[in-house]
């Protein structure tokens, strides 16, 4: 199937509709259920700031246009706050579908359009592995060493932070960490 | 002089609350020939009932004149009422205060109440003259004409053959089914189609009380309900058979076609061997060698069903919704997964209209456990995808505003439901009113859905307009019931406010014969007057203004009366 932009004379894009299945498969989300009502889309806190909104997400996926959806940045500006799933009437839960998606797309080696948000979720997830938990101090490092200076406005907010001891100054692991380990390395992450 | 009361109704404030009713009775009560008048809150209750009866006595009265809501509504209350207290029916006569007064005229209450005053005076006048009827009887023929073997037409058979009536059931084709034997299965739980029709077919064809004419065509009606006189050409061999008989009801159930796909140009219908229309491939559904597509027997792997091919378009097809489309095209789709589950399905669509119990969980299953792709949208065009034995599709999903395009090796166009060809004649051979589409008219569209707008004709199934199988023969059921309860009667009542020609002016110049539009006017043969057919007469009146001498007269509408009603508005 071909799609093309409503504008645009002739098809531009040649898509495959496995692509729906496979998603489906791995978010275990009924895609296919969308009738487009636009809950998801008018409720979503994060809407406002995607390329796509979240039902345009789920045509897509219906649609087979991976390019697009691996490039977007739709799915990493999702918080899965669970908002639109909670609302929907066909019972998807789209932040599993957002999930996946950017599965895929880091699988596939694109580059993830939201930079920051994917550093934050490296630095969390690293975080967890190494300590068991998240240490913030470290998580903190890990983040700016990924994308530097894009805290520097924070600098103000880290300190009162640290002040007020909200922020751990020594790491402390969990007792079994290995066993956390464990679980990273059956994920394969 | 004549004692008529008049009885001025509140309908609590519906007139009421406008009408002056008080005044209005006062006034009334001083009117010629009223002998009493009053009023009350609401007259059709009981205690209302009771006083019009109490008044007749009370009063001597002989002619009444309730002044209330439209005739339609409680007339034969009132004329029942009349007839209890030992008046003659047709000497109560219902003045409209409430729909063409009090409802019309709620900003002005002085004038509505000046024009019920009106209003009534005429009936008053219109009473003065009335005569003292009594309905007459009409034999009864107690066996019923079924047009049509299909669904509707068989489950109708056998209703009204299983109460005990003789059933004479009228096939054009050369064996009963109709549509549904075309079907491979019938949603939503897959039922096979053809063995539920089996069962039926097996007790339509050996019913004792069922004779089944296949081959056989409705080619004339004459007379009326309780009364019809038909001929039936059957073909054997090549030679057509005539059969006349009398039958006292007739129930019109011809089913449906599908419209032509060669109509629809630019989705290829006709041109290409791979674009087919869903009964052909409901075909393809029952194959014994599996689902293949007519061009060249391979399997079809991409498959696309465009929904509303020729329905709701006004300007180029049909305007109406064909109804069935959404629920057997998702139908269609479960089905042919199940039988190439590597293929894909494309339903493109304008809505989903799936009203019935199951129905939308069933487009549901379709979508979510089939992985049927529906796109919202009207398909464009369809066309030879050069060297590929592909067709292509253009269309757009209106949802996210995209072009699409599919490369499909089989396109289902669901095309409009259309009446079965010959419904037009059909309907004037029967003289039935059909629509501007060629579906039969129901009488009433609210409440009385299985009637036609003849008397003794009733209706079934798609004939009257696209319906699903359960819809059909509920509808079939209806009719049968309706046939059942006139031959419930022991003879025809007929309303004695007809037509009659008066033998002394009647100068026999024929003109009322065409002016009547229930053909209840004929030229007497040997005496040089017209005649009247009372039992066709649906008292129009047509023929009184038609005749030069006013020798044609409407009984209890005589053009006295008339005359006087309108001195008494002027």
């Amino acid at each position: 199937m071909k799609t093309m932009t409503a504008t645009a004379a002739m098809p531009i894009a040649v898509t495959d509709f496995t692509f729906a299945q496979a998603v489906q498969a791995q978010s275990h989300e009924p895609i296919m259920r969308c009738f487009y009502c636009q809950k998801c889309s008018i409720g979503c806190p994060t809407a406002f700031a995607m390329d796509y909104q979240p039902a345009q997400v789920l045509k897509m996926v219906q649609l087979g246009q991976k390019e697009a959806l691996f490039k977007c940045s739709a799915i990493w500006l999702c918080i899965g706050c669970e908002t639109c799933g909670t609302r929907c009437p066909n019972d998807i839960r789209i932040n599993n579908v957002m999930d996946v998606l950017k599965e895929m797309a880091l699988e596939e080696g694109v580059k993830p359009a939201e930079k920051e948000v994917y550093a934050l979720h490296r630095s969390f997830l690293n975080s967890i592995k190494r300590f068991g938990r998240v240490h913030e101090l470290t998580m903190i490092v890990e983040y700016v060493l990924r994308v530097p200076l894009t805290m520097l406005d924070k600098v103000g907010i880290g300190l009162a932070l640290i002040i007020k001891g909200k922020v751990l100054h020594f790491w402390s692991a969990i007792k079994e960490r290995d066993k956390v380990r464990e679980l990273f390395r059956r994920a394969g992450v | 002089m004549r004692r008529i009361g008049v009885f001025v109704c509140h309908c609590g404030t519906n007139i009421g609350g406008t009408v002056d009713v008080e005044r209005v009775a006062e006034e009334m009560g001083k009117y010629p020939g009223v002998a009493f008048a009053t009023d009350y809150k609401y007259m059709c209750s009981d205690p209302g009932q009771n006083l019009i009866k109490e008044a007749i006595r009370e009063h001597s009265l002989d002619g009444v004149v309730v002044s209330a809501c439209s005739p339609a509504m409680h007339e034969v209350t009132f004329r029942r009422t009349t007839e209890s207290a030992g008046v003659n029916p047709y000497q109560c006569e219902i003045a409209n205060i409430r729909e063409q007064v009090s409802w019309v005229h709620q900003d002005d209450p002085e004038a509505a109440t000046l024009k019920a005053i009106e209003t009534i005076r005429t009936i008053v006048e219109k009473v003065q003259y009335n005569e003292s009827l009594v309905p007459f009887y009409l034999p009864l023929v107690k066996r019923a004409l079924v047009v049509g073997g299909g669904v509707a037409g068989m489950t109708a058979a056998l209703d009204i053959a299983d109460a005990g009536y003789p059933v004479v059931l009228v096939e054009r084709a050369d064996r009963l089914g109709g549509n549904m034997a075309r079907l491979s299965s019938a949603y939503v739980n897959f039922d096979d189609a053809g063995g539920l029709l089996d069962s039926t077919l097996e007790r339509v064809t050996h019913h004792p009380n069922i004779q089944v004419l296949t081959n056989a065509e409705l080619n004339e009606v004459g007379g009326y309900v309780g009364n019809f006189v038909v001929r039936v050409n059957a073909r054997s061999n090549g030679a057509t058979e005539p059969f006349s008989f009398d039958v006292g009801a007739i129930i019109v159930a011809t089913g449906y076609e599908l419209y032509a796909k060669e109509n629809l140009g630019e989705y290829g219908g006709g041109r290409y061997p791979d674009v087919i229309d869903a009964l052909q491939f409901e075909q393809m559904l029952a194959s014994e060698d599996g689902l293949r597509r007519p061009s060249d027997g391979k399997v079809p792997k991409e498959v696309v069903w465009v929904q509303c091919a020729g329905s709701r378009d006004p300007a180029l097809h049909k305007s109406y919704c064909s109804k069935i489309c959404c629920m057997y095209v998702a139908k269609q789709t479960i089905a042919y997964k199940q039988r190439v589950p590597d293929g894909q399905a494309y339903v493109m669509y304008i809505d989903i209209r799936s009203q019935g119990r199951g129905y939308e969980e069933f487009v549901q299953t379709a979508m979510e456990d089939f992985d049927v792709l529906y796109l919202r949208g009207k398909a464009s065009k369809v066309f030879a995808d050069q060297g590929s034995g592909q067709v292509a599709v253009w269309s757009v999903d209106t949802l996210t505003s995209q072009n699409i395009e599919v490369e499909a090796d089989l396109v289902v166009l669901a095309t409009a439901v259309v009446p079965s060809s010959g419904s037009v004649e059909l309907g004037q051979t029967i003289r039935t009113g059909i629509d501007e589409h060629g579906f039969f008219s129901e009488a009433h569209p609210k409440l009385r859905p299985v009637e036609s707008n003849t008397a003794g004709v009733y209706l079934a199934g798609a004939a009257h307009f696209p319906k699903d199988i359960p819809e059909t023969v509920a509808q079939a059921s209806g009719a049968a019931s309706k046939v059942l309860g006139l031959f419930a009667q022991r003879q025809m009542v007929q309303e004695p406010t007809v037509a009659y020609v008066d033998p002394e002016l009647c100068s026999a110049c024929g003109l009322c014969v065409p002016a009547c539009p229930y053909e209840a006017r004929a030229m007497h043969p040997w005496r040089s007057i017209a005649t009247v057919n009372a039992a066709l007469c649906q008292g129009c009146g047509a023929c009184a203004v038609a005749c030069p001498n006013k020798a044609s007269k409407v009984r209890n509408f005589t053009t006295q009366q008339v005359m006087l009603m309108m001195d008494a508005y002027l």
